[in-house]
């Protein structure tokens, strides 16, 4: 008992560590407040990603497809609640958008709403078409929506095509607008990695892990898989439509290929990031995240140039010779600390004696 | 777009001009999809950066057909240790370089990544060969920029029918992946390795006890996929364009024509490699040239769910 108090006043003077560092952060190291805005991002996506890939065993390659896809919904709600969204885009950001404040923060809530039942629905009508689709056939089909998204939406006037959308500007100075945005992005990535902790707790948990071990028992079990799988890609796609919505309009400026459906800039890391830390753990997306970041930003500070080939390097790396990742690793060498008891394996044979 | 169409059905020798570019196409689709097929068939490992052994091949046959100043150095920076100038030569003569070349590249990338995925779940085969992809791109961005590049061969074109024109040189790459296409086939029926290699494809365990070397299989096999890779890349390098990040079109259309055509399904990935080039043309030409990719990645999907909708009759587990 005394045990169990001590661990979980252990969690939360964690939880309130984390939380102190996080809102002094941007105070106290404001001249990288972008790149540490842009590790929110990369938590959310980790959590996410690690949902399906890592708790759900379905390794998808596209995810990005919903945070793209927020994105977009988003922009077209914010410009048409006020401008024809056709006629603005054709202008190629001629038309200046002036809001006021109200104009603004209420395009902002709507647009992120819209995005995030927008996103939520793409994934339910995509559940018919990826979950039939089983171990490496999901993830190239996975892959092939993100791809896809980007190449239609790059050829689809409506939007824009390949020049993008420019978006509101934020009301009020740029510092506050990049404070607002950080804090944003906290809050969003802390919901989901509570709302993510409470649900691996649950029954629908452990559904979604016997989901991964072993599917045709657990259809035969009695849980219905594709229920599961189908809720499970809904809420990834619900997170990543809200992150997708905050995203564009941080960026100011949104565009198909770079920043929408960037599937080497942000999705393929999702799942690096994931694997680093540790899939299929609490903690191990969030540490793959900081430690995916650290790295990024460095090699782009240190290594200019050579940025992306360091990243492809990490990428093989890490999915070739450390894919239990840190978590898995720490838990293989201190099993105690994880509260995993480790059995004495019995010797050949010694089974079948007894 | 209803405009093009309209246009396919009142000059029906457009029709023809399609036809023929995409089969000229498609003949080098089906050189790297059948790569594909070989180090899926053999070794289980889906190899995300076939595309990237495409362009690369294709890099090479340019870099060897411009006059360049061939500077030693660090690519990225300034730095410089002896420059001497290089002759452009016909990238037809890059064919017998490039091979041993890519052939060389493979064998590295198997002993230093691929060997070390093969045992592992496919997932991981997927993104180690993605990750090599990234690498590949990036390199070559560095080196050549990223401009979009074409290999002049230097031979003309006639025409035929009043206004169906054929470039000399697709119609000779056409015969030359032909050949290319004979040659692997002849290898992999007749000679010790190609043996060697199909008996691994259908047991390993009993490959082994057989005597066989099946690293070596698997490393000889990986190798030749890249060789192929690059000798459909020199094709691509003189009949259309290569740009760094071209190769994911490519790694895709080799994709869709294993997954439409089947594994060890030679007739089957030639046909489908025809019909993939030339359903490219004509969505290219009656969507528009900004949809031509778009066509392609759709494809992936349209044959991943055919695919699962012929396999929900029998449902079983697929590997």
């Amino acid at each position: 008992m005394t045990l169990a108090m001590t661990k979980s006043q252990r969690t939360l003077g964690l939880y309130g560590l984390i939380a102190i560092a996080a809102v002094i952060a941007p105070f106290l190291f404001s001249a990288y407040i972008s790149q540490l805005t842009v590790l929110w991002v990369m938590v959310l996506f980790a959590i996410t990603w690690d949902a399906m890939g890592g708790q759900m065993g379905y390794n998808s390659l596209g995810n990005i497809f919903f945070f793209g896809a927020g994105m977009y919904i988003s922009a077209v709600v914010q410009i048409g609640l006020h401008y024809d969204v056709a006629e603005y885009t054709a202008a190629y950001g001629a038309i200046k958008v002036d809001f006021t404040p109200t104009q603004y923060y209420t395009g902002l809530v709507l647009g992120t709403i819209v995005a995030a039942v927008g996103s939520v629905l793409f994934a339910f009508l995509l559940s018919w078409v990826v979950f039939g689709l089983r171990g490496p056939y999901f993830a190239i089909g996975t892959l092939g929506i993100a791809l896809a998204a980007g190449e239609l939406v790059g050829a689809w006037e409506y939007v824009g095509a390949g020049s993008g959308i420019s978006l509101p500007v934020f009301p009020g100075e740029p510092e506050a607008g990049e404070r607002f945005f950080y804090f944003a992005f906290f809050v969003a990535a802390v919901l989901t990695f509570f709302f993510f902790r409470w649900l691996y707790q649950t029954r629908f948990g452990l559904a979604i892990n016997a989901i991964r071990d072993d599917e045709e028992k657990a259809e035969a079990m009695g849980i219905h898989t594709m229920r599961y799988k189908t809720i499970t890609w809904a809420l990834s796609a619900f997170f990543l439509g809200i992150c997708g919505s905050l995203f564009g309009n941080y960026n100011i400026f949104i565009e198909p290929l770079e920043v929408a459906f960037a599937t080497v800039v942000f999705g393929i890391p999702m799942v690096v990031m994931s694997l680093l830390g540790g899939k299929g753990t609490l903690w191990g997306p969030v540490i793959g995240a900081i430690l995916y970041h650290v790295i990024k930003e460095a090699t782009w500070k240190y290594f200019l140039g050579w940025q992306w080939v360091a990243l492809g390097l990490l990428i093989i790396i890490s999915v070739v010779f450390f894919q239990q990742g840190i978590m898995g690793w720490a838990q293989e060498k201190w099993p105690e600390l994880f509260g995993i008891e480790v059995e004495e394996a019995p010797a050949e044979g010694e089974e079948e004696a007894a | 777009m209803l405009n093009n169409i309209q246009l396919l059905i009142d000059f029906p020798v457009f029709n023809l001009q399609l036809l023929l570019d995409g089969l000229m196409i498609g003949a080098i689709f089906a050189l790297a999809a059948y790569g594909l097929a070989l180090v899926w068939g053999v070794m289980n490992v889906k190899n995300l950066a076939q595309g990237e052994f495409v362009i690369m091949g294709g890099y090479i046959a340019y870099y060897l057909s411009i006059d360049a100043v061939v500077r030693i150095g660090i690519p990225g920076t300034d730095i410089t240790f002896f420059e001497v100038m290089k002759p452009g030569v016909n990238p037809l003569w890059a064919l017998p370089v490039v091979i041993p070349i890519m052939f060389g590249f493979g064998w590295l990338m198997y002993f230093l990544i691929i060997r070390y995925v093969i045992d592992r779940d496919l997932f991981t085969s997927l993104l180690a060969t993605f990750g090599a992809a990234i690498v590949i791109q990036q390199v070559l961005n560095l080196i050549f920029g990223p401009d979009v590049q074409t290999a002049e061969s230097g031979l003309g074109t006639r025409i035929l029918f009043g206004s169906v024109t054929i470039q000399e040189i697709r119609v000779l790459s056409l015969i030359i992946a032909g050949i290319l296409a004979a040659l692997v086939v002849l290898f992999m029926k007749n000679s010790r390795m190609g043996q060697a290699i199909r008996a691994t494809a259908q047991d390993p365990r009993a490959a082994r006890v057989m005597g066989i070397d099946t690293d070596r299989v698997y490393a000889f096999t990986f190798s030749l996929n890249a060789a192929i890779c690059g000798a459909a890349g020199v094709l691509i390098s003189m009949i259309w364009v290569i740009q760094p990040f071209y190769g994911i079109a490519h790694s895709i259309r080799s994709f869709v024509i294993v997954v439409a055509a089947g594994l060890g399904n030679l007739p089957g990935v030639i046909v489908t490699a025809f019909g993939l080039g030339a359903l490219e043309q004509y969505g290219g030409f009656a969507l528009g040239a900004e949809f031509q990719q778009a066509v392609v990645v759709g494809l992936l999907i349209v044959v991943l769910v055919v695919r699962q909708i012929m396999q929900a009759r029998h449902r079983q587990v697929v590997r």
